[in-house]
Formats: C-alpha cells, sequence, structure tokens
C-alpha cells in the first residue's frame, strides 16, 4: 500500500526563550491537567514541561519531556554560556537513567508530552494557554505523509518496567496480579 | 483530605537541634486562613510579652500563603513573623518568588524557628528529609551568593533559597532575607541572623489538592488573561522610565525636602539608557503573568533584581543619579538590606557628619562626595564597625540616642522607631493621618490601597470610575463620588476607609495574594483584579471552605484585632500612635485626635486603642480578652466611645 495522498497534521510548541518570564504557570497548568482526577491537584514534579530557570545567569529555557529513553548517553558535553558552564542534560527533554527529571516522583515512570490530547480536543495545550508573555506558542501544521501511532502512556509506562526489570519478571508479576483480581 | 494547605507545620529547635513535622489544626484555618493570620496566632500563643526579641525563645516563622502553590494566579507570597528588636512589637514581611509554593510541595505549610544554633547553619527541607547543616564556609558571603553555592553543594538547580547576607549576620535592624527575585525587607532579617540561620533551602515534589478542581482551573485561566491585560495592576510603574512622579513628589536627602522640576528630557534619555544598557530580562513571582521585576547587571558588579521603588531610593538619600542607585543594591541586596529604611540611615549619617556631630574622628577619612559617603557608611554600618557604623546599624532612632549629642534632632522620619517612606506633604489628610498612626505594618504602603488617594476633579470621570468599580462595597462609591478635590474626607467616611484599605491587607496576607493585584492596586485605576468581592469564590473553590465577602472581612478583622492584640500586650498605646512630626507642614492636632477617637470606636476599642472584650468575644478572640484581663491590660468592663457621637463633634469641631 502506497502512503501518497496521507496526511498528518504535525503539532509544534514553539519556545521563545527571550519572552519567557519564568512564572512556571505552564508547569502548574500541565501538573493540573494530568492529575487524576483532573485538575485536582499540582506539582511541578510532575509537569511534562519544566522551565530551567537560572534567573541571576538569565537562563529561562521551558524544556517540553520528550521521548523515555532505557539508557544514558553515552560521553557528555558541557556547553559554556555567558560563562557559567552547563551539562548536556541541562535542556535535554528525555526521560532518562540519568536523573530524575520528566519521571513521577513516587513511581519514577517516565513521564512525555502529549499535547494535552483530550476528548473533545483543547484548541492549544494548556501550557500555551497560561503563557500570556507568548514564551509558548501553538501552531499544526499539515504535512505528506502516513499517520504514526503515538505509543500510549500505558505502553510507555510498560516499556519503562520491562526496562527496569525484564519482561519475564513483569509478565509473572501481571499474572499474580491478574489473578488475585 | 486538606485542600489548598498542607495540613503540616515544620517545627525547628535550633537549640537542641529538633526537627519534628506537626499536624495543624484545620480550624485555625478557617479562623485565620494562613500566612500572616495564623503566624500571628502563633505568636500570640507562644511568645509571652516578657520575651525579648533577642532571647531564643522568640519565634521565627516563615508561613506561606493559603493560597500559595494554587493554580490561583498571583498567590504566591510568603509571610516572615516574629517580634522585632526595633520595638519590641510585633513585625512581618512577606516575599514573593517562588519560596511558599516548593514549601508545601515539600509537605509544609509553615517553618516555625525557636531557640538559637550554636554557629551558623542552613536548614535543608527536601520532602520527608530535613536536615540542620553547618553553614560557617558560607559567612559573610552574599545573600545571592549563598543561594547559588547551597544549590551547587546539593547538586540540584530546583531548590529553593531564602537567606540572609552580611546584614543579617551581623544583627543588622534593617537586614532583609533575600529570595531569587525577590525579599522579604522591613526589618525580620535580623532575627534570622540572631538565631543564625544562613539559609533555608528548600525542594518538595509532592501533590498539592485543590477542593473543586474544574471550576477553579477555568476561573484561574480567565484571570491570568485578565491580570495579563490590566493595565491597573502589577508594578506598572517599575516598566516606565518617565521618573517624574517619583524624583518630584519623594523627598531627597535624609527625607528633607522636595525638588520641583528635577526631572528633564535630558535626564530621562541618560536614565532610559543606564537601565537597557544594565537590563538583561523583566521576570515574574511563580504563578503570575505580570514582569514586575527587572534584572541588571553592571560590569564588573552583582546582578540584582530591582523591584518597586527602590529603584530611586538610594539615588535620592544621597542626591545622585540612577547608575548610583543600580551600584548600591548590587552591594545591598547581597548583604541583604532592606531598600527603603537603609538610605535613609546613611542619609541620616551624612546629615550628621554635615551638623558637626559627627567629626573625623568617628569617621576618619570621610569622603567629600555625598555617594562615596554612601559606600563608606554603608560598610561601616554592615560590619557594626566603629562607635558610629553599630550605631546606625539599629536604624535611625537607636543610632540617633547611642550617638547623643543632639542626633535625636535629626531623627523626623521615623514613626514607632521604624523609618518611614521619606515623603513630605502640605496638609493633614484625615484618612492618611490614621493610616500613618495605626498602621500595625509600619509603612504606609502596607496599609493605604484600595481607595484613591485623591479624588479627580472632573465629576464625570468620577462617575465613570464608580461604574465599573467592582472592588468597592456600595458606600465607598458615594464617599468617592462626593468627594471634590483639595476637600478633607467626612470623618466617617475617613475612617472608613482607614478600615477598609488594612481589611483588604490583612486579607491578601493571610492567603499570599500579591499585593499589586489586589489590595495596593484600588487606589489608582480602581480596577484591582482581585477585592473582596471575586476572592471568596477564590477561597471556596480552592479550600472547600464556604466563604463570602462578609465572612472574609470578619476572618481579615480577626487577624487584624490579634496583631493588635499582641502589641498592647507588649505596650504599645495610643500616645505611640503618632506620624512623623513634619510630615505634614499643617497639622490640624485637635482633629487628628479627634479621628483617633473616631477610629478607635469604629474599630470597638477603647480609647487608648486597646480591643474591648466585647469585641474581641465577638471575633472569637475569648482567650485573647481573657489574657488581657488577667494581665490588667484591660478590665473586660470597658466600652468604645459612641462612634456617631465621636464624628458628630468633630463634624462639629471642623465647623
Amino acid at each position: 500500500m502506497s502512503d501518497m495522498g496521507q496526511k498528518k497534521i504535525v503539532k509544534r510548541i514553539h519556545v521563545d526563550v527571550d519572552k519567557c518570564i519564568g512564572c512556571r504557570a505552564c508547569e502548574i497548568a500541565c501538573s493540573a491537567f494530568h492529575a487524576e482526577p483532573k485538575y485536582s491537584s499540582i506539582n511541578p514534579a510532575r509537569s511534562r514541561i519544566r522551565v530551567v530557570l537560572d534567573e541571576v545567569n538569565d537562563v529561562y529555557v521551558p524544556i517540553r519531556a520528550g521521548e523515555y529513553t532505557p539508557a544514558e548517553c553515552a560521553g557528555r558535553h558541557t556547553y559554556t554560556i555567558d560563562g557559567k558552564e552547563y551539562k548536556d542534560c541541562s535542556f535535554c527533554g528525555a526521560s532518562c537513567p540519568a536523573r530524575d527529571m520528566f519521571k513521577e516522583p513516587d513511581s519514577g515512570l517516565p513521564l512525555k508530552c502529549d499535547m494535552c490530547e483530550s476528548d473533545p480536543p483543547l484548541e492549544e495545550p494548556v501550557c500555551v494557554q497560561v503563557c500570556r508573555v507568548d514564551a509558548l506558542t501553538y501552531e499544526e501544521t499539515e504535512v505528506e505523509g502516513p499517520a504514526e501511532e503515538e505509543p500510549s502512556e500505558l505502553e510507555i509506562g510498560l516499556d519503562a518496567l520491562i526496562n527496569r526489570y525484564g519482561p519475564e519478571k513483569v509478565l509473572e508479576t501481571m499474572a499474580r496480579k491478574y489473578e488475585q483480581e | 483530605m486538606r485542600y489548598a494547605e498542607t495540613g503540616f507545620d515544620l517545627e525547628v529547635d535550633l537549640s537542641r537541634g529538633n526537627i519534628e513535622r506537626v499536624q495543624t489544626d484545620p480550624g485555625l484555618t478557617e479562623r485565620h486562613l494562613g500566612g500572616q493570620g495564623t503566624a500571628a496566632k502563633i505568636l500570640w500563643d507562644r511568645v509571652p510579652p516578657e520575651t525579648d526579641p533577642f532571647s531564643p525563645d522568640n519565634l521565627l516563622i516563615f508561613s506561606a500563603g493559603l493560597l500559595v502553590g494554587t493554580p490561583v494566579p498571583g498567590a504566591n507570597r510568603t509571610d516572615v513573623s516574629t517580634i522585632s528588636p526595633l520595638n519590641n512589637l510585633y513585625k512581618d514581611s512577606l516575599f514573593g518568588g517562588f519560596f511558599g509554593a516548593e514549601l508545601k510541595h515539600a509537605g509544609y505549610d509553615k517553618i516555625i524557628f525557636r531557640g538559637k544554633a550554636s554557629d551558623l547553619i542552613y536548614l535543608w527541607i527536601n520532602n520527608d528529609h530535613v536536615e540542620i547543616r553547618d553553614a560557617t564556609h558560607l559567612r559573610g558571603k552574599g545573600a545571592l551568593e549563598s543561594a547559588e553555592l547551597i544549590k551547587d553543594e546539593l547538586g540540584d538547580e530546583n531548590i529553593q533559597v531564602a537567606s540572609i547576607g552580611l546584614a543579617g549576620e551581623n544583627r543588622v535592624y534593617m537586614a532583609s532575607i533575600e529570595h531569587a527575585n525577590a525579599s522579604s525587607s522591613r526589618g525580620v532579617g535580623v532575627i534570622m541572623g540572631d538565631k543564625r540561620i544562613k539559609a533555608i533551602a528548600v525542594r518538595g515534589t509532592k501533590d498539592l489538592n485543590v477542593a473543586r478542581p474544574p471550576e477553579l482551573f477555568e476561573k484561574s485561566l480567565a484571570m491570568y488573561k485578565h491580570i495579563y491585560e490590566n493595565p491597573h495592576c502589577g508594578d506598572f510603574m517599575a516598566h516606565e522610565d518617565d521618573e517624574e512622579w517619583h524624583v518630584d513628589n519623594f523627598a531627597w536627602g535624609n527625607a528633607r525636602e522636595r525638588i520641583k522640576g528635577y526631572w528633564n528630557k535630558e535626564r530621562e534619555e541618560r536614565w532610559t539608557a543606564i537601565s537597557e544598557n544594565a537590563r538583561f530580562r523583566w521576570n515574574a513571582c511563580y504563578n503570575c503573568p505580570k514582569d514586575c521585576h527587572q534584572a541588571l547587571r553592571r560590569p564588573g558588579k552583582h546582578t540584582i533584581f530591582q523591584k518597586c521603588y527602590s529603584k530611586l531610593t538610594y539615588a535620592m538619600a544621597a542626591y545622585k543619579e540612577l547608575d548610583f542607585n543600580y551600584d548600591m543594591l548590587s552591594l545591598t541586596q547581597e548583604y541583604g538590606l532592606d531598600g527603603y529604611s537603609t538610605p535613609q540611615v546613611l542619609a541620616f549619617g551624612v546629615e550628621l557628619y554635615d551638623a558637626g556631630i559627627l567629626t573625623d574622628e568617628d569617621l576618619p577619612g570621610f569622603p567629600e562626595d555625598s555617594g562615596e559617603r554612601f559606600f563608606y557608611l554603608l560598610d561601616k554600618m554592615v560590619r557594626r564597625e566603629g562607635m558610629v557604623g553599630d550605631a546606625l546599624a539599629d536604624g535611625v532612632y537607636w543610632a540617633a540616642r547611642k550617638i547623643g549629642r543632639g542626633a535625636e534632632e535629626y531623627d523626623h522620619n521615623t514613626m514607632k522607631k521604624s523609618e518611614q517612606v521619606p515623603v513630605k506633604l502640605g496638609r493633614v489628610a484625615y484618612h492618611y493621618f490614621l493610616m500613618y498612626a495605626t498602621g500595625e505594618k509600619l509603612n504606609i504602603t502596607q496599609i493605604e490601597g484600595s481607595f484613591p488617594q485623591v479624588p479627580t476633579p472632573d465629576t464625570k470621570e468620577r462617575e465613570e470610575f464608580v461604574k465599573g468599580w467592582d472592588a468597592a462595597p456600595e458606600y465607598f462609591r458615594n464617599l468617592y463620588l462626593n468627594w471634590e478635590p483639595r476637600n478633607q474626607l467626612p470623618v466617617d467616611g475617613a475612617v472608613r476607609v482607614v478600615d477598609w484599605n488594612e481589611i483588604m491587607h490583612y486579607v491578601d496576607d493571610s492567603i499570599g495574594m500579591c499585593a499589586f493585584l489586589s489590595c495596593f492596586r484600588g487606589q489608582f485605576g480602581g480596577r484591582p483584579p482581585y477585592h473582596l468581592h471575586n476572592l471568596p469564590d477564590f477561597i471556596s473553590l480552592t479550600t472547600g471552605m464556604d466563604m463570602d465577602p462578609d465572612k472574609l472581612w470578619e476572618i481579615a478583622a480577626r487577624n487584624r484585632n490579634l496583631v493588635r492584640a499582641i502589641n498592647v500586650r507588649r505596650g504599645m498605646r495610643r500616645e505611640d500612635e503618632r506620624p512623623p512630626e513634619d510630615h505634614w507642614k499643617k497639622r490640624e492636632p485637635e482633629m487628628e485626635q479627634k479621628c483617633l477617637d473616631a477610629y478607635y470606636a469604629f474599630k470597638g476599642w477603647t480609647n487608648d486603642g486597646i480591643p474591648t472584650k466585647d469585641r474581641l468575644d465577638e471575633l472569637g478572640l475569648d482567650y485573647v480578652s481573657q489574657d488581657l484581663i488577667e494581665r490588667g491590660v484591660i478590665t473586660g468592663d470597658e466600652q468604645p466611645l459612641s462612634f456617631e457621637a465621636i464624628v458628630e463633634e468633630a463634624e462639629q469641631l471642623r465647623g
């Protein structure tokens, strides 16, 4: 089957770091939106967008949670910006074993930005809605190509568990739980 | 489940090194909300009037406002409450930034310090893990510099730090507590230094729950938009390069003179360039779309987060220009010094030298240039070096008495021993007299704000103003409509204006709402985003408490009376309630005293400014009236004067 003629929507959040005022409203809104039940709790540590803030050195960089990765990068490099040194992890969006960022604080399960997918769909992700200074703006573009299946949150979480404990252990535990139910 | 708050306080006994996590009584939240309200309640209960401010038994309380950490935009302030060594009275000061929310996410609404550490320490709060750590390696380090070092040491950039600099360490009375782009000024840093707490570092990753999530989120979303678009809120003056209003209306030197015509185009262009060359960003506090603070750096100087009127206080006190002010801030922010009182203390020192009271013997090598003199005195003061440095470090009031030789004559701008905003005006206005005299936050900016400072001359404009004035209870609409320029408010109106103004501060300071979005922002434009009529809804949705304007007013009145009770128990009386003598050129002593009578009567207080038993009991403060009776402060039989009768007398006196 040919992919020709198929369209997909690419959703993009554009970050203008020069406009960021460091209020972290994006973190609050994101964590509220993804709380269970919706909006019932706030916790920036659960947010899928984090503002890397170093006010004294003028670093205001909102970063969205990207892919889960089972392994840290091999070899590191550093950046020097305005005389201050940063690790390459500083502005990375991956949920990765090297650090706590973009993981559920309790379970350690990875967090990933889902562009606030919901039914009915929002006009814009909530982080963009609360960013009145337009450091975050949202755009949708239509491009040629097959629609990709985004892995569900359950799948991402399951992948992380399999990576941590191995498939047999996860399966065993699942089977035991199933029997208990 | 507790909503908007964690339901736990952190009790830290520095003398014993003991740390406890203590569950709090939800009833306290219902009666006092949080922030200043619950902090004042703890001070009342646990710090008796015999306790000296420098005693280990004095408390230092960091109390996050009730709505801090929730989605409600602009609720980010933490109250610091203690008993001040300056005047032995209750002192509180709030700061914004990010600290309060982080504290709640760590699982605590408050940190209550008692005792004293044997040497410099910092408190490290990482969720449930709390430890007292050595901070002797940070001795003498700048406030923000220490925050950076602590974050590096603990290896987490997400940590929030509140810290003191050299001023706090040396128990300078004007010491502030610095945090990110914010600071807690008005003399609370001295107690942090006395307890040898260099800093508090906090990291929290726990959930904070709210009672009615979808409604609250929807309202908060709309409020972000409203606040961002509302030109009457935030620190709009900080964004202006035209400083005519400030330089013309505030007094220069040691609060001495207004210089009319100082401002001109050439100066404006030069000052604008100074700011633009130094500024690298406007920034905001937690969860607020207004960018009120400018981040500045001048070559070879520390980064500063300039807020509010501190842009000009040092320049005007030293008869210098804006670049001088920024260079002073670059030092004083790291020293951790209040930008309101410190400039006046330094200007006072310069004045004493010019008057021959201080000599070259006291100040060897004292420079000629007024700016260099400021740097000289600052250095002596922050280190308490020599007789003069040590005296100035206690503020103008005590310095004048320590120095003697007639220096008391030059202490002309303090009230209840604390420096006041350098404003000198023509004729007394009754409501301003009352606010200065009776305000227990000891600074006019912490009491004025809901009712306009002056009426617009045009009746039509006043009608327009009143039309969209949602913030105001009905009474004040008519009062403002009928207020003709250059006229005094009627005594009845003046008293009620003071009451409304101060009540709104007590509301905001208990929920942690920024004054620039609420209680301080009604007076120019009359369109504050938050006010008496919409805050109850935000409080209900967040906390689950059933709230309406009357209930909110009553809670604020309870907190206000509790603060008054703390102070009268410490000896404060009517005779202490006097603005600086020269604040106005033309005074009306007899009318002023009538106004004071009327204010006390309206409050349900005795004519000596003490809450009566009936008033206290009505507010559910029976334990307070009981204590005041036991201590002989009141008999319990006192009645307030008749408000109506005094108002009538006062109006007759005015003729």
